[in-house]
């Protein structure tokens, strides 16, 4: 007889309108979309990986067990790939949170033209992947015609080729270079939020610059910052634009990140089988991720509802 | 206008997920609610936040589903009908004005769903407007107006339905104190123009007071009584009805009974008529007696009513003198004349007419003797 | 105070300094753009010159097809954002105001969906649309850009319902409002910069989406994302010509990005930040 606290008491009791039905038809569209193109999508991935599936040698397809998966992993491309994956995704999130917070600090200062100086900061975020990978391939990390190149000359160093010897380090540059602007602008806008007040009593109770940071600032960006953080890993775990465009997963496979491996599989050796196995490899990392913004989605609904 | 009847109405949020039947009772919102109003009533529902108050006047209005007995309207079962069959209207505490349109559009909105003719609903709106004065704001939007006057706007949009009820959730208690008491002459105004049937939440007591022809005290989910004004005063039915309506609030003595002679540490009070043969048949040794500080004056130490205390608080108000004392272990709030002088740490000797004594049960905080004549469920006329 | 006010205004150079260089990539292509491809395809990099629209003239000339993928792109962003919104808004309606016990999981599994990487679904969508003719194709584009912006769309749409007051709707209720008269009268005209943002950032995402359209198109349906992309082996050739079609590519969504960056913050925040 335990009854099952509800969030609100006001919701347990629409529902029980005679308009629920009403409700429903007006949810039933978008459940019935996403399901037709994510769950039912997913469930076939799920299907195709345990079947033998080549597009090239259809005469050999058929059910394989688990055998897709043991040679997923038996392959190391795949373990690198997975491995690049994760580097790609704590490296960018690392700095695009420690350099947006900082960059979220300084433009918090009042300064001249700072509405101006805040929206060219904030640009690269709005530029499309496919350009953002051309601009840093072409025109900066090109070792003979890039900018980079002319300043290393300038400098009397020699220029290096940044994609060839550095790749990951580039593509991490190329992330970062576009999400920093987003946990800047995130970040910013929940800085401007911080009550007045909070920080005038702090100050009147002697709090160092440090301490305010601290102790007032970390904690009311808090839920903020695990926005970003959150977000950002969903978009990390799925980088391919900057690749495709610069890399091409090289040199070798010290590039390639789950999407681009998959991507490969499907389309350069066709083998759909393997492609779904190391499919099912991606949704599991990205649920992991999931769980936990899930989590906090819930919390949120709560705290909303008892408002 | 309309009868409005409550039935046996109750309210409990956890239904649909507890079994149904002997659930438990106590975590009813509102329990075993039952009044029937007279045509063109004014009822006040009036209790401590989370007595219930809010949740029936959401049932009446149809926000919100009784679990449990039937909510008629002129006789006819409502509870299973939507808000907008039911032909009420509501001022809510937040007014709920529509910010996108100006005062006209939001009185004219329910007329318009309606598909009144226009000229018509022109008529109804400036009828309504004339009424509440706001005719020079109907073409503002609700957030050029000032607190009193969104108020005015939202009362206009419940008369402009010209309703069989209307309800009121605590309308006035985002105004500032001098603005309350003059809407509330008006509502008062306005509901004898209109003489339409109506029902009006409040936490005040002071605002229940002096608007409700008949008052619902409610606490946790229950009715503790239901009377006139004046009644509520004088017969309260238990101990919580007699300490929330007043202020200050009535004083509790916690007292032996021997001998039509109630005492304790520091007082000693004997009863009248009214109460003596109760307590004497009843056999009763411990009892609660009430005390109305307004009915408190002070006397000479050998008064046959008397209450010996050490003075603790004086608030000069100008017009009376409220002190506190310590009376044995109780604390006792008097109002005296506002010339009186009184110092801290003074003893003092006050007095009390055995007829303005308030009796209580021990346990059950019943009253005991001395009960309104009215029944609870008869309107009372004054 | 003068040390405090000089500490001002050197946090202010530097914020400054920060700003361009986080901006210079796009200086460089807007500059780039401007320049012919002899002066693009420099080793020591022309800072100043003589511009020239020569490129644009160049990516917007005939047969460069760049009309071509620019509609395409608007189409399938616009028409994709469109109903993704006449889907999300009913169900982010339905949710927040006439909330149920199965509310909460509906709400939270749709934005999860989100969570798919789009490679978790990309082999049957593939399989599938190649066996209907949907390769290649408007529509398909479309479809797959509404099932990856809904679950943001009912996520934000659902946030700024949510901070409607409640009594708003019970008062259109008690007026005599019908659930759908409610919504067009009341809910949608309340929420209508929510929505305008909301549907801005579902058109920069779809316009800048890149995954599905390098694998679901080829060329008659293909995106400026594609067309683009196409120039990454180019190696030197036509870099003015790129950096033209760049341009034109990412400055409309760079403008709309910069009027609706508060409100698309609030809204992905879920209203964690106001």
């Amino acid at each position: 007889m335990k009854a099952i606290s509800r969030t609100a008491p006001s919701a347990e009791e629409t529902g029980a309108r005679s308009f629920a039905r009403t409700t429903r038809l007006l949810m039933a569209p978008a459940v019935i979309f996403l399901l037709i193109w994510m769950l039912v999508p997913l469930a076939m991935t799920i299907y195709y990986s345990f079947q033998q599936y080549n597009l090239i040698m259809p005469m050999y397809n058929g059910f394989a067990g688990l055998n897709n998966f043991a040679i997923l992993l038996g392959d190391p491309t795949f373990w690198k790939s997975l491995a690049n994956t994760l580097i790609i995704v704590a490296a960018s999130l690392v700095v695009t949170v420690c350099l947006g917070l900082a960059l979220a600090l300084l433009f918090n200062r009042t300064f001249v033209g700072r509405g101006v100086a805040r929206t060219l900061a904030v640009a690269p975020f709005f530029v499309m992947p496919v350009v953002t990978g051309l601009i840093w391939k072409n025109m900066l990390f090109h070792p003979v015609f890039g900018l980079f190149a002319w300043m290393a000359r300038q400098l009397g160093l020699e220029p290096v080729d940044w994609l060839a010897h550095y790749p990951m380090l580039s593509v991490v540059i190329m992330i970062t270079w576009e999400w920093t602007p987003f946990a800047l602008l995130v970040l910013l806008t929940g800085l401007q939020s911080l009550p007045e007040d909070q920080v005038e009593a702090a100050k009147l109770d002697g709090a160092s610059a440090w301490q305010e940071f601290r102790h007032i600032v970390i904690p009311h960006l808090g839920q903020v910052l695990y926005v970003v953080v959150m977000l950002e890993s969903i978009f990390f775990l799925t980088s391919f634009a900057e690749i495709y465009t610069t890399t091409g997963g090289g040199p070798g496979t010290a590039t390639t990140n789950l999407p681009y491996y998959i991507f490969q599989t499907v389309f350069q050796q066709n083998d759909i089988g393997i492609a779904s196995a190391a499919a099912i490899g991606a949704v599991i990392l990205a649920n992991i991720f999931a769980i936990m913004l899930i989590r906090f989605i819930a919390g949120n609904l709560n705290a909303g509802a008892a408002r | 206008m309309a009868i409005v009847e409550l039935k046996n109405v109750a309210k409990n949020y956890a239904q649909g997920l507890v079994a149904k039947g002997k659930g438990d009772k106590s975590s009813n919102a509102v329990d075993n609610f039952n009044l029937v109003t007279r045509d063109g009533e004014f009822v006040v529902l009036v209790g401590p936040s989370g007595c219930g108050k809010s949740t029936t006047m959401r049932m009446i209005a149809g926000l919100e589903r009784n679990t449990e007995g039937a909510i008629l309207i002129d006789g006819k079962d409502v509870s299973q009908v939507p808000p907008k069959e039911r032909d009420i209207a509501m001022v809510f505490q937040s007014y709920a004005l529509y910010p996108h349109m100006t005062v006209a559009e939001n009185m004219a909105f329910s007329l318009k769903l309606k598909k009144r003719p226009a000229a018509e609903i022109k008529t109804h709106v400036d009828e309504a407007a004339q009424t509440l004065g706001i005719q020079h704001l109907l073409d503002r939007k609700p957030r050029e107006l000032s607190g009193g006057q969104r108020q005015r706007v939202a009362l206009g949009r419940a008369i402009v339905r010209d309703p069989q009820v209307f309800l009121m959730d605590e309308p006035l208690s985002n105004l500032d104190a001098k603005l309350r008491v003059d809407m509330r002459a008006e509502i008062v105004k306005l509901h004898k123009r209109l003489n339409v049937t109506t029902f009006y939440v409040t936490h005040d007591q002071v605002e229940a007071m002096t608007m409700g022809e008949r008052i619902v005290v409610m606490k946790d989910g229950k009715i503790q009584q239901i009377d006139t004004p004046i009644n509520l005063y004088e017969f309260p039915a238990n101990r919580f009805v007699a300490g929330f309506i007043g202020n200050p609030s009535m004083n509790f003595l916690r007292a032996k009974h021997a001998d039509g002679v109630v005492s304790g540490d520091g007082y000693q009070l004997s009863l009248d008529g009214g109460h003596r043969p109760a307590v004497i048949s009843r056999k009763m040794v411990d009892v609660w007696v009430g005390i109305r500080p307004e009915h408190l004056r002070l006397s000479d130490a050998t008064a046959t009513n008397r209450i010996q205390g050490t003075v603790d608080v004086v608030e000069t108000l100008g017009a009376v003198t409220v002190v506190q004392l310590s009376v044995g272990e109780h604390s006792v709030t008097a109002q005296l004349p506002g010339h009186q002088k009184v110092e801290l740490g003074d003893t003092l000797t006050l007095s009390c007419d055995s007829d303005k004594l308030h009796l209580f049960d021990d346990e059950s905080e019943l009253a005991i003797g001395r009960e309104s004549t009215a029944q609870p469920s008869a309107a009372a006329e004054v | 105070m003068r040390s405090k006010r000089s500490t001002n205004a050197a946090m202010g150079v530097l914020a400054w300094i920060v700003a361009l260089l986080i901006f210079f990539p796009i200086l460089w292509l807007l500059l780039t753009s401007f320049k012919t491809e002899q002066q693009a395809f420099t080793v020591v990099p022309n800072f100043f010159f003589s511009p020239t629209l020569d490129s644009f003239k160049a990516a917007l000339a005939q047969g460069s097809g760049y009309w071509h993928y620019a509609w395409n792109s608007a189409l399938t962003a616009i028409v994709s954002t469109i109903i993704g919104l006449a889907l999300a808004v009913p169900a982010a309606y339905a949710m927040a105001f006439y909330p149920n016990k199965r509310t909460d999981f509906l709400l939270v599994w749709m934005v999860s969906t989100k969570f798919i990487p789009a490679v978790g679904v990309l082999i049957p969508i593939y399989l599938v649309y190649s066996a209907v003719g949907l390769l290649d194709n408007a529509l398909g584009l479309t479809l797959l850009f509404t099932a990856m912006n809904l679950p943001i769309i009912v996520w934000m749409v659902y946030s700024y319902f949510r901070d409607i007051p409640k009594d708003i709707v019970e008062a259109a209720d008690i007026d005599g409002a019908s659930i759908m008269q409610t919504l067009f009268k009341v809910v949608l005209p309340l929420a209508l910069p929510g929505l305008a943002s909301t549907g801005l950032l579902a058109l920069i995402l779809a316009w800048n989406e890149s995954f599905w359209s390098i694998t679901m198109t080829d060329h008659s349906a293909a995106t400026l994302a594609v067309y683009i992309a196409s120039f990454k082996s180019a190696e030197g050739l036509y870099w003015a010509k790129m950096s033209a079609a760049s341009v034109l590519a990412i400055a409309p969504i760079i403008v709309l990005g910069w009027f609706t960056q508060r409100q698309m913050v609030r809204g992905l925040t879920f209203g964690a930040v106001k």
